[in-house]
């Protein structure tokens, strides 16, 4: 297991050093100076020379990525072109509303979709058992962004119950505020994310409930729910795992669009705001800890699946 | 100047703004007015915007955010631009001008005090005016005062600027300039200045806030503090104004979203005067664009009413040039090459285009240049000439057009106030090259007085008009909406600029 985790522990990191390059290499493929979008449209070539050599982009390529590598080994993400600031900084204050957006959408999802899923597999020649997957069916085709205007039309501006957008200035510092805030955007994701992960959860029970070792288990004399639960769902859980881990990392992606529906300063708007502004650093510190996190995500869930799954675990040994 | 920063987010965002000192303005006013008797004092005032500053430092390109959020509110220039477009002292008591034009002397206000608890002095209006001069910074305000070759400042209150030629527009300039502590250091996220208001909070990606200054020299704000609540997306922005969350929005985008104010007797919509004009430039150095009879026949051929019309329905005005009505120096000449397609095929006849030619239009790909292309594309076929339309990204223009003048026309929105000196520079983009109006625009600067500068830029503008320059195809409206309970916003926010200390919110 130890030797496992440090092989793909290294896998994992050799994996950002590629995902590292080829973000380097594709926004200085990019036509044009960032320093032109530094400085104004009437600006002098002196301006514009100052503001190369004050972001470096005077440097010959091969000199900006070495100082971009070695900065990156030290977990140096630079200063934003823009505002200054170092892009740690500001990805810390952004993450505090991205993570806790996504985990709870996660978590939220998870509590509707594995009951539902379940339900619909055990009861799917019921009609309420139809009827949900149906529903997941309709569920995966409505985009994210549409779902959240509606939800921001019938409970900010019909209702007037929650707040339609924004996030208080003072952050969690006004906790009441900070978590209404999140409310419909937490919604949102959840209810989208739970449609998919419904019909997986529900195939994977079918599957389970299908097989050899769940007749026999009644065959001992196991009722069917106690069969299941003691020895279907453990097996049914290997499969959702490697898919949670998967839509985990699509939601924290995803979070770009909701945050834009409901202007929540998050990830995702500082990554848009970089692309207009061509600001470097903040483009790579977004995506590099982005994408540090997706494969932090794979890395969890295959341990987990492993931890469930004794066979796995010898597959690794030989 | 037209600053990259302002064009890159008008193309995410297409800004609407602009402006009509027209009747429907003090109209709104009026209504506004009768509630502002009894406000409340402490009352916060929550304004909507979609132009978040990128850092506190308006000469490190921190973008025209800065400018609504500061200018007069928290800094302050030894001038003022005033929301009606007049040049007024601010932090100067008295100044004069030498008899060469040459020298001005500037005595500061007494007893004014930065935010930091010192003293306003000579020194500090030296290093505020060097910050904005110096190499590094990126103020687009920086080439305006490029005249100034000393400050001197020979006591506390008194400083003694010196030029290389004489400039009438330094005070207008130097409205521009705030007027920062100079032991304040690097201003990118905190402030040190005189305004009404200091800086409270800022938080990244969503709002700033601020609190009155205690030791204010001048009137007391009439509210108690304002916080600007940045949003990314306009439709969200309606949102927080039809929730209550924000009491004003300081721009609205399109039309379509009006509908849901302007029926609700809870909100009141208010159109100011912008200066934000957009226009058809020709490269005026290639042919047939280097001949005016062309030029001026197609500005005959389009109708500018029908697409202000289907752009901005009853909103937005036509005027005629490249000077909107917050200039000096403002003329109505929509009587000038008015639309007229049958004399427009007679001139190009003249010109020796009877069948008509075909151009290339450089179209940025944001709002609403596509569809201005489409509608000329239209109107000028039927004269007989065919528009290709070459849709650019914002940054291609910035390299294509305005570094390598290379094209035949382009569209772009022109932002700024008094900017009609773009046509007295043959050098710029589009061009133009009339002796006659580099010479009045020219020399309008040397000139002694306001009156003077202003006749000789309101004929420069004639003639570009009858020269048909450019076309010059609407000013686009500025459009502020707020809930009815608020009042004593700036209407025409000139160079973005949103005054504040006079808002008041009725209990």
């Amino acid at each position: 297991m130890l030797r496992y985790m440090a092989r793909r522990l290294l896998i994992l990191l050799l994996s950002l050093f590629v995902a590292a390059i080829v973000l380097f290499v594709l926004l200085r493929l990019l036509p044009g100076d960032p320093a032109n979008a530094l400085v104004g449209v009437g600006a002098t070539p002196e301006q514009i020379a100052a503001a190369q050599a004050q972001i470096g982009s005077d440097q010959p390529l091969a000199v900006q990525f070495v100082t971009y590598l070695g900065d990156l080994a030290r977990f140096d993400l630079g200063k934003s072109f823009v505002s200054r600031a170092p892009v740690i900084e500001e990805i810390s204050r952004r993450l505090s509303v991205t993570l806790p957006l996504t985990l709870a959408a996660f978590l939220l999802s998870m509590l509707i979709a594995i009951p539902l899923g379940i339900l619909a597999a055990v009861k799917s020649e019921r009609w309420y058992g139809l009827l949900l997957s149906v529903v997941s069916q309709v569920g995966i085709a409505v985009p994210v962004f549409w779902l959240g205007v509606l939800l921001v039309y019938v409970f900010a501006l019909n209702l007037r119950l929650l707040p339609s957008g924004g996030f208080p200035l003072r952050g969690y510092g006004d906790p009441a505020r900070a978590v209404t805030s999140m409310v419909l955007p937490v919604l949102t994701i959840a209810l989208i994310m739970s449609a998919s992960l419904m019909r997986y959860v529900r195939a994977a029970t079918l599957e389970v409930l299908g097989s050899d070792f769940l007749r026999t288990a009644r065959a001992l004399g196991e009722s069917r729910t106690g069969a299941l639960m003691r020895h279907g769902l453990r097996n049914a859980a290997v499969p959702v795992i490697s898919v949670l881990g998967i839509e985990l990392s699509t939601t924290f992606l995803g979070a770009v669009v909701v945050e834009q529906v409901f202007s929540l300063p998050g990830m995702g708007s500082m990554l848009l705001l970089g692309i207009q502004q061509r600001d470097y650093p903040n483009i790579q510190g977004v995506l590099i800890i982005s994408t540090l996190l997706v494969l932090l995500t794979g890395f969890l869930a295959d341990l987990l699946q492993r931890v469930l799954d004794p066979r796995l675990r010898k597959e690794a040994r030989r | 100047m037209i600053s990259k920063t302002e064009i890159s987010r008008r193309s995410a965002r297409g800004r609407a703004v602009l402006a009509a000192l027209t009747a429907s303005s003090v109209l709104a006013l009026s209504s506004a007015a009768a509630l502002a008797q009894d406000f409340d004092p402490q009352a916060v005032i929550n304004i909507g915007s979609l132009y978040e500053p990128q850092n506190l430092d308006n000469t490190q390109g921190a973008g025209q955010g800065i400018n609504e959020a500061f200018n007069g509110n928290v800094y302050e220039g030894l001038f003022v631009l005033t929301d009606a477009g007049e040049v007024e002292p601010k932090l100067v008591d008295s100044y004069e001008i030498s008899e060469d034009g040459l020298t001005y002397t500037f005595t500061l206000k007494e007893g004014v005090t930065f935010h930091s608890g010192d003293p306003l002095t000579a020194a500090d209006v030296k290093s505020s005016i060097e910050r904005v001069t110096a190499e590094n910074s990126a103020s687009s305000r920086k080439r305006t005062l490029a005249v100034i070759t000393g400050i001197e400042t020979p006591d506390d209150q008194t400083v003694v600027v010196t030029l290389s030629a004489p400039s009438i527009s330094l005070p207008y300039n130097l409205s521009y300039v705030w007027i920062v502590n100079d032991a304040a250091g690097d201003i990118s996220s905190g402030e040190d200045g005189t305004g009404p208001y200091v800086l409270q909070e800022w938080r990244r990606g969503s709002a700033l806030a601020m609190v009155p200054f205690d030791g204010y020299w001048g009137e007391e704000p009439t509210n108690g503090g304002v916080m600007f609540q940045y949003f990314t997306d306009a439709t969200a922005q309606n949102n927080a104004l039809l929730t209550g969350a924000v009491d004003i929005i300081t721009s609205v985008q399109s039309p379509d979203a009006l509908s849901l104010f302007t029926d609700n007797p809870d909100f009141t919509v208010s159109e100011g005067a912008s200066t934000t004009k957009e226009l058809m430039a020709y490269n005026d150095r290639v042919a047939p664009f280097d001949n005016a009879t062309v030029r001026a026949a197609l500005a005959r051929a389009v109708d500018n009413e029908k697409l202000l019309q289907a752009i901005w329905g009853d909103y937005g005005t036509l005027i005629g040039s490249f000077v909107p009505p917050t200039d000096p120096w403002y003329e109505d000449l929509t009587g000038v090459n008015a639309y007229d397609p049958e004399s427009a095929q007679q001139m190009l006849a003249e010109a020796g285009y009877a069948d008509g030619f075909s151009f290339t239009l450089d179209t940025p790909d944001y709002d609403p240049h596509p569809v201005v292309a489409q509608f000329l594309q239209n109107e000028l076929a039927k004269v007989g000439v065919e528009v290709k339309i070459n849709i650019i990204t914002a940054n291609e223009w910035y390299t294509k057009i305005y570094k390598a003048h290379d094209f035949d026309a382009t569209l772009q929105e022109h932002v700024n106030h008094r900017d009609i000196v773009f046509y007295g520079n043959p050098d710029f983009y589009w061009g133009y090259d009339n002796p006659e109006v580099t010479r009045l625009i020219t020399e309008s600067e040397s000139v002694s007085s306001m009156d003077e500068q202003t006749e000789m830029l309101a004929e420069a503008n004639r003639i570009i008009a009858e020269d048909a320059a450019s076309m010059w195809l609407y000013l686009y409206p500025q459009i502020v909406v707020s809930t009815s309970n608020v009042s004593g916003y700036p209407l025409n926010g000139l160079n973005s600029q949103f005054f504040v200390s006079d808002i008041k919110k009725a209990d």
